[in-house]
């Protein structure tokens, strides 16, 4: 059995929380106590339908509201296939929320309103997604029943987005279907109600999305910990075998692996994913956290290194310096050049005149006080991809993702 | 064939364990005998092998618990060579921080967040491992993998770090602490699988056994000198299992004839009844469990 992991994402009120309910709840997948609850609430509250945001939303604060907050995980299992699904809020204030909820997700489904159409929030959520290199994107077009259930609307929507998705190059497979999470229309059962459309349901996608995460040539292994003569740490590229010589940056010493352990069981060889614990031929002194063994030389980097960085803290962007932190690496921060923002409707990048602030998405190009290994996101998401911390908050300010 | 889910799910806890050590200089592991951190435990020797785990376990003990896991806990203890540090309810009690309820439902669940707090701030620890699920309930869906805490041990879901990519910002200001989840995506079924691929031992109530019981509103709970019994208890004895154990004044225990793992994990794949179904203390509302956890409940 392997594992899908897949975000949801939409503007507000297009019904994440509500899809993710009917998929639990066709599948079989709710206990009896979420079932009678989900009931009860639904009584209580007058509704012909059942009320599945009562499953997800599980904060007080959400249910008063209406309104989906924080990321929620959710775990089923189909016959085949396991699933954490991060439920992501619409509003616009959250975005950073959906950022996280995607960052470890294989796919993402965005969902839109079949009365509304593409919203503001849609083409933010699209981009997201690209950012992150998601290998899938699945348009779900909502709330199809309040529309009769019309093809014609469906198809203007499908065009909107093909429009959208054109936009940008990219290099992931796109999914558009017609959709009623509340009814129940091709989420888990082909719908009757829609005829006239031939392709795949929801949970049919769900189950041809292939899983896995893309294995990497290069070996890139992060430190965590030194204890005594061994290192403790994640192989996050490539494949490590007894006898592999590498760097160690930033120091540049040369070591060969002598052992290789994961937990008690003693390896000759480690796949990309591994926490390992390794043992050298050579006597090692300064190969402690924030150290990474690797092949490749230059990955090491100091100045001039591009990338976009998503905004997420209340407080905006100032001249204070900012802590990076890549994998266990961390430095000192400091922007270079601000190349502008993005456009969330237009995907443009426009000047930047006023200082970042949260959920802006922008262009820079910074340098570190010491050099760490960057490899562009493209080439290691592990450490490709970054976050700053604010030192006089500790908050985490910003996620970034190298060029 | 080896499970892939679980490889997967065991490389993320240990790369979880270990930034823990990385990050902060007083942890400790959090540990009530029940399977969930009889798992963490096991999880946490194998990051640190061969090296002994690097941190104390804390046991806050509400001097209501099941006989049977603390024997289990005070042989897994020497087994592996660590520490335990037990902060008792009764102490809190006895110096009037905290108030014994009275009545039926009587219990020291909520009392034993007050002693956790007070033991994170005598031990001076500055991160604290939880065994808690995502999947057990739903505002523990919301919770952070590092969950930083304020001086007064409270969660507050507004300020939750994002943790993307699993980057795990552990900063934090002198007097805070942070909750570290190291299981947060494993689910029910998947811990009783890593239990039975690892061949990891449980304490006995876990298992079918006979035990005299009170059925009290359709629940039965395991009879002990804890239980304020009311006129319409009514007592027993019969085969029961407990499918989550917490207190024995608030788990319930369901009949049962599963006496293996295997035995157990087809019973509750069979069941359509959630694991936090057997736990009185959530049964309070709809939102206890968030409440406790605003409280800094773990």
């Amino acid at each position: 059995m392997d594992l899908l992991r897949v975000s949801t994402a939409g503007s507000v009120d297009d019904g994440k929380s509500t899809l993710i309910g009917r998929l639990l709840f066709d599948s079989g997948a709710l206990s009896i106590e979420q079932e009678e609850l989900m009931r009860r609430k639904s009584e209580e509250k007058g509704l012909k339908d059942l009320d599945f945001s009562v499953i997800t939303d599980g904060l007080v604060a959400e249910r008063e509201q209406g309104i989906t907050i924080d990321v929620a995980h959710i775990y089923y299992a189909s016959q085949d296939r396991k699933f954490i699904i991060s439920d992501s809020p619409g509003h616009e204030e959250y975005t950073r929320n959906m950022v996280t909820g995607a960052s470890t997700a294989d796919s993402s489904i965005i969902l839109i309103d079949a009365r509304k159409g593409l919203q503001p929030q849609s083409f933010r959520h699209f981009y997201i997604s690209s950012l992150l290199q998601l290998k899938h994107v699945i348009f779900c077009v909502n709330k199809m029943d309040l529309v009769d259930y019309s093809e014609d609307r469906f198809l203007e929507i499908a065009v909107d987005i093909k429009k959208m998705v054109n936009k940008l190059e990219l290099n992931a497979e796109i999914h558009i279907l017609p959709i009623s999470s509340l009814k129940g229309d091709n989420v888990l059962h082909v719908s009757s109600n829609m005829d006239w459309y031939q392709g795949n349901t929801l949970n049919e996608i769900l189950h041809k999305i292939p899983s896995q995460s893309e294995q990497k040539e290069e070996i890139l292994f992060d430190v965590q910990l030194q204890l005594q003569n061994r290192v403790l740490g994640r192989l996050v590229g490539g494949k490590l075998k007894l006898g592999s010589e590498l760097v160690a940056y930033p120091s540049g010493e040369k070591v060969t692996i002598s052992e290789i352990y994961r937990g008690e069981e003693q390896l000759d060889t480690a796949e990309q994913g591994d926490s390992l614990s390794l043992g050298f031929n050579e006597s090692v002194a300064n190969l402690g956290r924030g150290t990474v063994l690797s092949s490749e030389k230059q990955w090491l980097r100091k100045d001039f290194i591009e990338a976009s960085l998503v905004w997420m803290d209340d407080t905006p962007f100032s001249n204070d310096s900012y802590l990076i932190k890549s994998g266990s690496q961390e430095a000192k921060f400091e922007v270079n050049k601000l190349y502008g923002r993005i456009n969330p409707l237009s995907f443009e990048l426009e000047s930047a005149h006023s200082a970042l602030k949260i959920n802006d998405i922008a262009m820079i190009q910074f340098s570190v006080d010491q050099p760490l290994v960057l490899p562009s996101y493209t080439e290691n998401k592990a450490l490709g991809a970054f976050i700053l911390i604010n030192p006089k908050t500790n908050n985490t300010a910003a996620v970034g993702f190298i060029k | 064939m080896r499970n892939r889910h679980l490889y997967d799910l065991e490389n993320e806890s240990i790369y979880i364990l270990r930034e823990v050590l990385g990050q902060f200089k007083n942890p400790a592991l959090m540990f009530s005998g029940g399977k969930d951190s009889i798992v963490m435990a096991h999880l946490a020797k194998k990051a640190f092998a061969p090296a002994a785990i690097p941190f104390p376990f804390l046991h806050v003990d509400t001097g209501h618990n099941f006989p049977e896991t603390l024997e289990f806990r005070d042989k897994l203890v020497a087994e592996l060579g660590v520490e335990l540090i037990v902060a008792y309810v009764q102490d809190s009690i006895d110096q009037n921080k905290v108030q014994e309820e009275r009545g039926k439902y009587a219990s020291r669940n909520a009392l034993q967040t007050v002693t956790l707090l007070d033991a994170i701030e005598s031990n001076g620890f500055d991160a604290c491992l939880g065994g808690a699920r995502r999947d057990e309930e739903k505002s523990r869906a919301k919770e952070r993998i590092f969950s930083v805490r304020d001086d007064f041990g409270q969660w507050n879901y507004k300020k939750q770090r994002p943790e993307p990519f699993q980057i795990l910002n552990g900063k934090i200001a002198a007097g805070e602490n942070v909750r570290v989840f190291p299981i947060s995506n494993w689910t029910e079924e998947d811990i009783w699988a890593y239990i039975e691929q690892e061949n990891i031992d449980l304490p006995p109530v876990y298992f079918a056994h006979e035990r005299k019981l009170v059925k009290r509103d359709g629940a039965y709970l395991a009879h002990s000198e804890y239980l304020n019994l009311v006129d319409s208890d009514e007592i027993l004895n019969d085969t029961v299992r407990f499918r989550t154990v917490g207190d024995m004044t608030c788990t319930a225990a369901l009949p049962s004839k599963a006496d293996t793992v295997a035995a157990v994990r087809a019973e509750n794949r069979a069941s359509k009844s959630s694991e936090r179904g057997a736990r009185i203390d959530d049964k309070r509302s709809e939102a206890a469990l968030e409440e406790r956890k605003k409280q800094g409940y773990f």
